[in-house]
């Protein structure tokens, strides 16, 4: 008898693996664009389940939204289809999903025996809602608050950066 | 707000570190297989979310917000990283006409 937090978790595992499994094999980029998108939301959906509402509305708008777009973007300037799609030889394609399969082989059998269930005993779950926007937002400005301002001079440089990058030459 | 706890009643922690561990792999494996520079960067942001995954499942499960605010910090980065990275690319086709990363192997020795 399965409960319903068990059959979403299950239900949007599923859906994750199949669509990230997806993006990889499918031919057409426009098609990757939209399985990672259902891939995020699938993540996004986890998030949920977490009770971490504000990284839920975070990844749906940055990633599913933002990021997205911007590879729908350039695939659209690109002209990218079907056709220009380069390819691999059979050899390396095998040799690649040979050494994914084998570092996921080396990770489950390197975190299979670890004790985390008896590290965190149940009792230890204090607060529930450190998820929500109001105790994030208070983490983040007061303990995180040098990393945050950092991070917006990171944005300022990546923004400058893009747009000396995607300017045409005047000369 | 005892959904939280009924997940985490239910559902062990290492269910998550497997989740994570599967679409890492599956990243991995699409940076190794696909020639396709848009491609390439679509597998690390998927490995990217696997581990962001990881980060928020470890902070619920352990009730540490640190955890959560390093994924949002995450999430800044990764958009930084496409955007350039992103403006690196068109710039490259503009050059040389190609999205196959295999044409751009001038840096090797």
């Amino acid at each position: 008898m399965y409960n319903i937090s068990e059959v979403a978790f299950y239900g949007l595992s599923t859906l994750a693996i199949f669509s990230a499994l997806m993006v990889v094999f499918s031919r057409n980029p426009v098609h990757s664009v939209l399985y990672l998108v259902v891939c995020f939301f699938a993540i996004s959906g986890h998030f949920l389940l977490l009770n971490a509402q504000f990284l839920f509305v975070v990844n749906i708008i940055v990633y599913a939204g933002a990021i997205m777009v911007l590879f729908l973007f350039t695939i659209m300037m690109l002209n990218l289809n079907r056709e220009s799609e380069p390819h691999k030889n059979i050899i390396l394609k095998l040799a690649a999903v040979v050494s994914g399969c084998l570092l996921l082989l080396v990770l489950v059998a390197a975190l299979k025996g670890a004790e985390t269930t008896t590290a965190m005993p149940i009792d230890a779950i204090k607060d529930p809602n450190i998820g929500l926007v109001k105790n994030l937002g208070k983490e983040l400005f007061t303990r995180f608050v040098l990393p945050f301002e950092i991070s917006s001079i990171l944005f300022i440089a990546a923004m400058v950066g893009t747009v000396m990058l995607g300017k045409k030459k005047l000369t | 707000m005892n959904s939280i706890n009924e997940i985490i009643r239910t559902i062990p922690l290492n269910y998550y570190i497997f989740l994570s561990a599967v679409l890492f792999c599956i990243g991995v494996m699409g940076v190794l297989l696909r020639r396709n520079i848009i491609i390439i960067f679509m597998c690390v942001e998927l490995m990217l979310n696997a581990v962001n995954l990881l980060f928020t499942a470890f902070s619920a499960y352990s009730s540490d917000p640190a955890g959560q605010v390093f994924v949002f910090f995450v999430m800044v980065v990764a958009a930084a990283e496409i955007a350039v990275g992103l403006a690196i690319l068109v710039m490259i086709y503009r050059n040389l006409k190609t999205i196959d990363i295999d044409q751009l192997s001038r840096l090797k020795w």
